[in-house]
């Protein structure tokens, strides 16, 4: 864990605390929680409100391509910080190279359902509460998610320029922390819009 | 019972700065604001944050003398109903967002490392990102009197009231860019919030010096640890609000559109979910304050340390779950006017237990009456009435009566102006020497605090009988024979005295900057880590990492026949 402040007083005995990187991701994510359970509650008390349709059972359909990957994501990124952390860069690119293949296929497929719910469906954000609530929702999480692609990119390049090295692991892990994070948030996301919601 | 040169005290320290120390004199003022602009050191941050609050003070505490001239007498056009409109809703916004917030996150920025024996926050440059963040939202909320209007005119600020009720923020009803100034205004300063939040939580987690367990933590950064972790909860529903809101005036949603089947009232829901939270992030710093304060000027240890935490973490979590007794006159029903009568009644128990505590700490000690004490007394005094008022509106069917009157209005100035803003005086006179080196002046101190008293009982005393005689908040005038009259007059009489007393405050702290008497490390005799470095310290705080072996570090050093470890 830490080393910045256990090696005060040579002589002393161990004093640790816990990390700053993972603990201020901990905090991050519980604000991000407070400000998605309020887009998630707004959606559930506006359920069957809308006055005008179309409704989300006649529209919506499960997007399960993309929540295989999404979730998939999660997995590989875990063997990326495990793959660092032993030093292998060359299989930790592949394992972010992966993730972030798994992610835009996600979003993708985001892009497309909204493409189809638009220019097909006639469903945009001022159609009904349906609308205003599902496109916040959902528009809220992808842009964690490709907030989340993005410093994943990042990553990714450094590891093909050759610049990633074990050193860098607790950094991908406390990055990894907020993928994980983004992932849970869809299972809530799903299970609410696509799953109770419809 | 300190081997082992437990801290380094002020004399080592001072040795080592001043060789080292660049001299202030002959630099040129653009190298000073450049230093200013691009520092990450927690305590030029926190001093930029006061700063900024102060300036913002001074400019919220003019539109209150506005609201006040122009409540004085029946009948009164000194401005429009338009610009008592702006005056009370950028008096609310201002003075909660960036006046409260600020100089709370400054002083936490200031003494929460010092305190802990650190060096600096635990992310220096996340630090000076939510300064600046917030300053922005501060400078955009106010450049709305400029730009509210776009090329319609100048001096069209927000005008929606500081919890800008739906539907009266919808493009229809609230057109031109005020309203979004303000969205934006706060909505930033929300961000700033949480980033700042943030680093403190993880500075007082990962960053206390060698030996301050949890349990030896001062109360200062305890209390800040629970604000700041209310703090992601509390702004999270606030930002997700604001959002919406934005959504619904850009792009056509729907949220608070009732005419699309939307709810004004999750509106209310959204934003006193923040709101009430809100206050107790607010008063959780001035508790903090005052744990410092008292046992130091009782010259005795706080009493009920556990008994404090324990209090300050049940209000933390009893103040998430009391938000809608702000909308009792809504309509809940039975089950929602009962839990939240009771749950508002509940959270006065632990801040029942942190008055008792703070006297039992009075009792029997060897009091000194300097100004940070008198603050600190006049505190004890105006929050007891403020929770007995509070208690008061509890009650679903008295909140009926006096809900959104004078009375409501007298309850929470007693709160945040008899309670919040006495503290932060309290804290000004004690930790001023230690941000500038000298101390500020008692007799103006002793001015300030009794102008201010007086100013202060004679406004928001008698603010409380025109709400029980019907007056409601938000009125630019009212008629004369509704026996009103004599009560507002009084009220800005009241406010004479207090601007008299914030010019003697303001006076102190320019007069002391050159001409303070010089304060030395420790002006107070105090016991905190803060005291044990220079006054003002040193860039990196200490020059050795301190040890600590029991709650008053610097008491054991001063006292080695006697340290506490022998009794805690």
């Amino acid at each position: 864990m830490s080393s910045h402040s256990a090696a005060l007083t040579p002589s002393a005995s161990e004093w640790q605390l816990p990390d700053k990187g993972k603990m201020g991701m901990l905090c991050l994510i519980v604000a991000e929680i407070a400000i998605f359970a309020i887009f998630v509650v707004a959606y559930i008390f506006y359920m069957g409100k809308s006055l005008s349709g179309p409704t989300p059972a006649q529209v919506l359909k499960l997007p399960i391509i993309g929540t295989i990957c999404l979730l998939s994501s999660s997995i590989s990124v875990h063997f990326a910080v495990s793959t660092l952390e032993k030093g292998k860069t060359q299989l930790c690119s592949l394992w972010l190279a992966i993730t972030v293949l798994l992610g835009l296929i996600f979003l993708s497929g985001t892009a497309t359902e909204w493409y189809e719910l638009i220019n097909v469906d006639g469903l945009t954000i001022r159609t009904n509460l349906f609308g205003t609530t599902f496109y916040s929702l959902v528009g809220l999480h992808a842009t964690h998610v490709a907030v989340g692609l993005i410093l994943l990119s990042l990553t990714l390049g450094f590891g093909i320029a050759g610049k990633l090295s074990d050193r860098h692991a607790h950094r991908l892990d406390v990055l990894s922390y907020y993928w994980h994070f983004v992932d849970a948030v869809w299972v809530v996301v799903f299970i609410v819009v696509y799953v109770v919601g419809r | 019972m300190h081997k082992e040169s437990p801290m380094t005290p002020s004399q080592t320290a001072s040795a080592a700065i001043d060789p080292m120390k660049p001299p202030q004199a002959g630099k040129l003022w653009l190298e000073a604001a450049n230093e200013w602009f691009s520092t990450v050191d927690h305590k030029r941050i926190g001093l930029l944050y006061i700063g900024y609050a102060l300036v913002f003070l001074l400019i919220a505490g003019f539109e209150a003398v506005l609201i006040r001239i122009q409540l004085a007498v029946p009948n009164n056009h000194f401005i429009s109903p338009q610009v008592f409109n702006r005056m009370f809703t950028m008096h609310g916004t201002t003075m909660v967002f960036f006046v409260g917030m600020p100089i709370l996150f400054g002083f936490g920025n200031y003494l929460v490392p010092l305190m802990i024996g650190a060096r600096d926050m635990a992310f220096p440059r996340l630090n000076a990102f939510s300064f600046w963040i917030s300053a922005f939202g501060g400078l955009l909320l106010y450049f709305s009197f400029i730009g509210g209007d776009g090329l319609y005119g100048a001096g069209t600020a927000p005008d929606v009231g500081w919890f800008a009720y739906a539907p009266l923020t919808s493009r229809l009803f609230s057109p031109g860019h005020s309203t979004d100034y303000w969205i934006l205004g706060v909505f930033l300063s929300g961000i700033g919030s949480v980033g700042t939040a943030l680093n403190l939580v993880v500075t007082i987690v990962c960053m206390r010096c060698k030996g301050m367990t949890m349990g030896r933590l001062p109360l200062l950064p305890w209390l800040y640890l629970v604000t700041s972790a209310m703090v992601f909860i509390a702004i999270g529903p606030l930002t997700a609000a604001q959002i919406m809101l934005m959504l619904d005036r850009f792009l056509g949603a729907h949220f608070f559109d009732a005419q699309a089947g939307g709810s004004a009232v999750l509106w209310m829901h959204f934003f006193w979910i923040f709101g009430h939270p809100e206050v107790y992030i607010l008063v959780l710093p001035a508790f903090a304050f005052a744990n410092e304060i008292i046992p130091v000027f009782s010259r005795k240890p706080i009493f009920g340390y556990p008994a404090m935490v324990a209090a300050t973490v049940l209000i933390g979590f009893i103040s998430m779950g009391v938000w809608a007794h702000h909308m009792f006159t809504v309509g809940l029903g039975p089950a929602g006017n009962t839990f939240f009568t009771l749950a508002t009644m509940i959270i006065s128990v632990p801040t029942g237990i942190k008055i008792f505590n703070w006297l039992a700490t009075i009792w029997g000690g060897k009091i000194r009456f300097a100004t940070p004490m008198i603050f600190s007394i006049g505190f004890l005094f105006q929050f007891l009435i403020a929770g007995l008022t509070g208690i008061m509106l509890s009650v679903a069917p008295l909140d009926w009566q006096l809900g959104n009157s004078y009375f409501v209005v007298a309850h929470f100035h007693f709160v945040l102006v008899g309670a919040i803003l006495y503290m932060i005086f309290a804290a000004f006179y004690y930790w001023y020497p230690k941000m500038f080196g000298r101390l500020l002046n008692e007799t103006l101190g002793k001015w300030h605090f009794w102008l201010f008293t007086i100013g202060f009982h004679l406004t928001f005393d008698t603010m409380h009988i025109p709400g029980v005689l019907g007056m409601p908040r938000r009125i630019y005038t009212y008629e004369a024979d509704r026996g009103w009259g004599m009560w507002n007059m009084v009220e800005t009489v009241g406010m004479v005295f207090q601007v008299a007393g914030l010019l003697c405050f303001v006076w102190n702290v320019i007069q002391a900057y050159r001409h303070g008497e010089e304060a030395g490390p420790d002006p107070w005799d105090a016991w905190t880590l803060e005291w044990a470095t220079t006054s003002p310290p040193p860039a990196y705080n200490f020059a050795e990492d301190p040890v600590v072996h029991s709650r008053r570090p610097l008491w054991d050093l001063k006292h080695p026949e006697a340290p506490d470890t022998h009794f805690e």
